[in-house]
């Protein structure tokens, strides 16, 4: 009798282990949540608040998702995650969706067998350096000691553009960027390189933050963005259009202030009732309720205001929408049509 | 006619394999070895499948591929350029040497402290309590991150080095720099190179210099056959000694042989000191040991000393009083005791758990990570997996080579345990 219990136990855990892969969404809302990755913390993108609650503008696309599902922002479990541990995780199914500014490049979605669902922010990488330092341009840093996370494209980035340039460097390998600052700040390194938008996010939290500059090179593209894994189509559409439908919003002007006054009815305008499920059936195609895309956008308000509200100008972060305006305003955000 | 008849003999039966107690062990280990052959092919399976789902294959041939990142510690030449193959080569070498220097610091560390643990003076034996108890009892991850922290927050920045008006001055006569960044100490270099290798001016309008492997090949053989002479000189005043009662006094014709040959090298190489100058943004020249090499090295060495102090204190009380004793008794000096008697005997008993420890301090190495020490994990383990995505081959490798490397070590020490077990004869 035991014995049969325990191969009966064996099967089971076999066949779950066998299937763990199989399809997200119905694991996702069996478990009521979204185990979502992000950083260990980098302000404005990804960290906990005073209270202890996650906020920022990764965090967002994560409570977008889980809003769009469940109806409700608050059914995420954030998972931190460093450089080096994300794509293990992601991988492994530890995590159902990776929002941690995380470039999108040709090996990982290729080789690493990922999907990225698109990019929520366009950046690349930039350097900080002390103001006493007196330098002016990354190529003066010859012979510096330079901060870098390790497992990450800033890495290898740093490494070419020495290369190219024809200067040598010290790396500081570092393992979060809390850590990086500290060292930083320690004077450990002369210089902390990673996405510029992190530089500026980092900055922000310093006492003294007139003291440091961003030098004026970019050395790379790093277009970031959510990804989820390889090989379920169905949950990279839940991901992909849930973005989507944030980046439609501002477009079409629906904001969270105006959104319960224009999903109450069908409007004028045959898009915004298609994304907010007035009108058509593009919930029932994801698999979802009618009403995801205006949960999603009530979680946080829509792509500009999650901007606006984690690192826009505004916040101490006071990063400019630079290429990250929408494209009819000169900027690279562009969402496929709803319909 | 013989009544004698042969007892019965009963066939086999089935149940004989649970009730007869000669079958019933060989039942139980046939049992016992299917269900663990099952329980592997299930984890083999799992992964099988799991890979499959995830698209992925099972291929060492990333290993070939440009790496593409730089390793700030380098015992052998590296760039970017270079295979992953290399960049974990250079984390194993980086691997080895720290617990190379762990492995001495915390074998002295330990011998030092565990017999001072036993002197009848109470200050030193309660300081050595301390010490021991202290690092024993509180995770080794903490004491690394503390030697880090200390390292890089109160040192001081190789800015207040520079200028007319410095705040710093480097130490023993402008040779050793101690900054936020690691500690910078001379090297030793060659004029007259026989390597083979370019000679560079440390410092513009200095003599070039080199510093190739055949030239410390001559300078280190010259020494190992210096040692080895003094070693033969030794052995040589003991038959002496027991042949006529009196020992040749040997001690300058040993120093000579240990100097002179050496001394004669070096002048012909023409070794010189490059010391470390400020350059740029850092120290130049010299041998850079970085802050996660300090950091590591100090942590593992006292950590794990405390714990080699617990065992020679061990082994030495394993060894009767009446040693000590008699050793007094024919007027042996308590240091001569220690050295002569008592330690011989009891490095029997401190061996064996010896041998663990270099195990434990060894991989232990791989706490590297807290610091940014570019060990084997950090390379092989940590970024070219990330890289390339192969989670399970180089999972596979890792194991492989800290289990290559702890049996290494086992042998090895096992080796010098049997050289040291009484001799039965």
């Amino acid at each position: 009798m035991k014995k049969t219990v325990f191969f009966g136990a064996l099967t089971v855990a076999g066949l779950a282990a066998g299937m763990a892969s199989a399809a997200t969404l119905d694991d996702v809302k069996a478990r009521g949540s979204l185990n979502c990755g992000v950083t260990t913390g980098l302000v404005g993108f990804a960290a906990p608040n005073a209270e202890g609650v996650w906020e920022g503008f990764d965090v967002g696309v994560c409570r977008a998702v889980a809003a769009a599902i469940f109806g409700d922002p608050t059914a995420v479990e954030f998972v931190p995650t460093t450089g080096q541990t994300r794509f293990t995780a992601l991988a492994s199914g530890e995590i159902d969706l990776l929002a941690r500014n995380t470039t999108w490049t040709m090996s990982r979605d290729v080789d690493l067998k990922f999907e990225f669902v698109g990019v929520n922010y366009y950046d690349g990488q930039g350097f900080m350096v002390p103001k006493a330092l007196g330098v002016t341009s990354a190529k003066e840093l010859d012979g510096a000691t330079v901060c870098i996370q390790t497992g990450t494209t800033t890495e290898l980035n740093l490494a070419d553009f020495f290369r190219t340039n024809g200067i040598s460097y010290e790396p500081v390998p570092i393992e979060t960027n809390a850590e990086a600052q500290q060292q930083y700040l320690a004077g450990a390194c002369d210089v902390y390189t990673t996405d510029a938008s992190g530089l500026a996010a980092t900055r922000a939290t310093f006492e003294a933050p007139g003291d440091h500059v961003l030098l004026p090179e970019i050395i790379s593209k790093e277009p970031l963005g959510p990804l989820v894994r390889h090989g379920d189509n169905e949950w990279g559409d839940i991901a992909r259009w849930t973005l989507n439908a944030l980046i439609t919003a501002e477009e079409l002007g629906v904001t969270s202030e105006n959104i319960a006054e224009l999903s109450a009815a069908a409007g004028d305008n045959p898009e915004v009732n298609r994304l907010l499920g007035t009108e058509g059936e593009l919930g029932a195609q994801l698999g979802l309720d009618a009403d995801w895309a205006k949960n999603a956008i009530m979680a946080g308000g829509n792509y500009g205001e999650l901007f606006e509200n984690n690192i826009g100008e505004n916040t101490t972060i006071g990063l400019a929408r630079g290429l990250n305006a929408q494209w009819t305003d000169g900027g690279l955000i562009y969402s496929p049509p709803f319909r | 006619m013989s009544t004698l008849t042969d007892p019965p003999k009963p066939g086999f039966r089935l149940s004989q394999l649970i009730y007869d107690t000669r079958y019933r062990s060989i039942t139980i280990q046939v049992v016992a070895f299917v269900l663990i052959l099952l329980g592997l092919a299930w984890l083999v399976n799992n992964i099988v499948n799991n890979l499959a789902a995830l698209g992925k294959d099972f291929d060492f041939g990333f290993l070939s591929q440009s790496a593409g990142y730089d390793i700030n510690q380098r015992l052998i030449e590296y760039d970017n350029q270079m295979s992953h193959g290399r960049a974990a080569i250079v984390g194993i070498l980086n691997t080895l040497l720290v617990a190379f220097l762990g492995c001495i610091t915390a074998t002295v560390i330990g011998v030092v402290a565990g017999v001072l643990r036993l002197s009848k003076n109470w200050v030193v034996s309660s300081l050595m309590a301390v010490y021991v108890e202290g690092f024993r009892n509180v995770p080794l991850l903490l004491w690394i991150i503390l030697i880090f922290a200390i390292m890089t927050e109160s040192m001081p920045h190789p800015r207040d080095f520079r200028g007319e008006n410095a705040t710093q001055s480097m130490l023993m006569g402008d040779n050793v720099a101690v900054t936020n960044r690691g500690i910078w100490i001379p090297r030793l270099a060659f004029t007259n190179s026989v390597s083979g290798q370019e000679a560079v001016a440390p410092v513009d309008g200095a003599t070039p210099v080199a510093s190739g492997g055949l030239d410390w090949l001559l300078v280190l053989g010259t020494l190992a056959i210096s040692i080895f002479a003094i070693r033969q000189l030794g052995k040589r005043a003991d038959r002496i000694q027991s042949a006529t009662g009196e020992r040749p006094t040997t001690w300058w014709q040993q120093l000579a042989i240990l100097i002179v040959p050496v001394g004669l090298v070096s002048f012909f190489l023409g070794m010189t000191i490059v010391s470390p100058y400020l350059k740029g943004f850092n120290f130049a020249e010299g041998v850079h040991l970085r802050n996660s090499l300090i950091a590591l090295w100090f942590a593992l060495s006292l950590y794990t000393g405390a714990f080699i102090a617990e065992i020679v204190r061990g082994g030495i009380l394993a060894i009767s009083k009446g040693q000590t004793e008699a050793a007094y008794a024919l007027g042996i000096q308590p240091g001569r005791t220690m050295k002569l008697v008592i330690l011989p005997q009891a490095m029997r008993v401190i061996i064996p758990p010896l041998i663990s420890q270099f195990l434990n301090l060894t991989k232990n190495s791989s706490l590297a990570l807290a610091v940014g020490y570019m060990d084997v994990r950090a390379t092989l383990g940590g970024i070219t997996i990330n890289q390339t995505g192969r989670e399970l081959e180089g999972m596979l490798l890792l194991g492989a080579f800290y289990l290559v490397l702890s049996l290494l070590i086992s042998a090895g020490m096992n080796y010098y345990n049997q050289s040291t077990q009484m001799k039965e004869r």
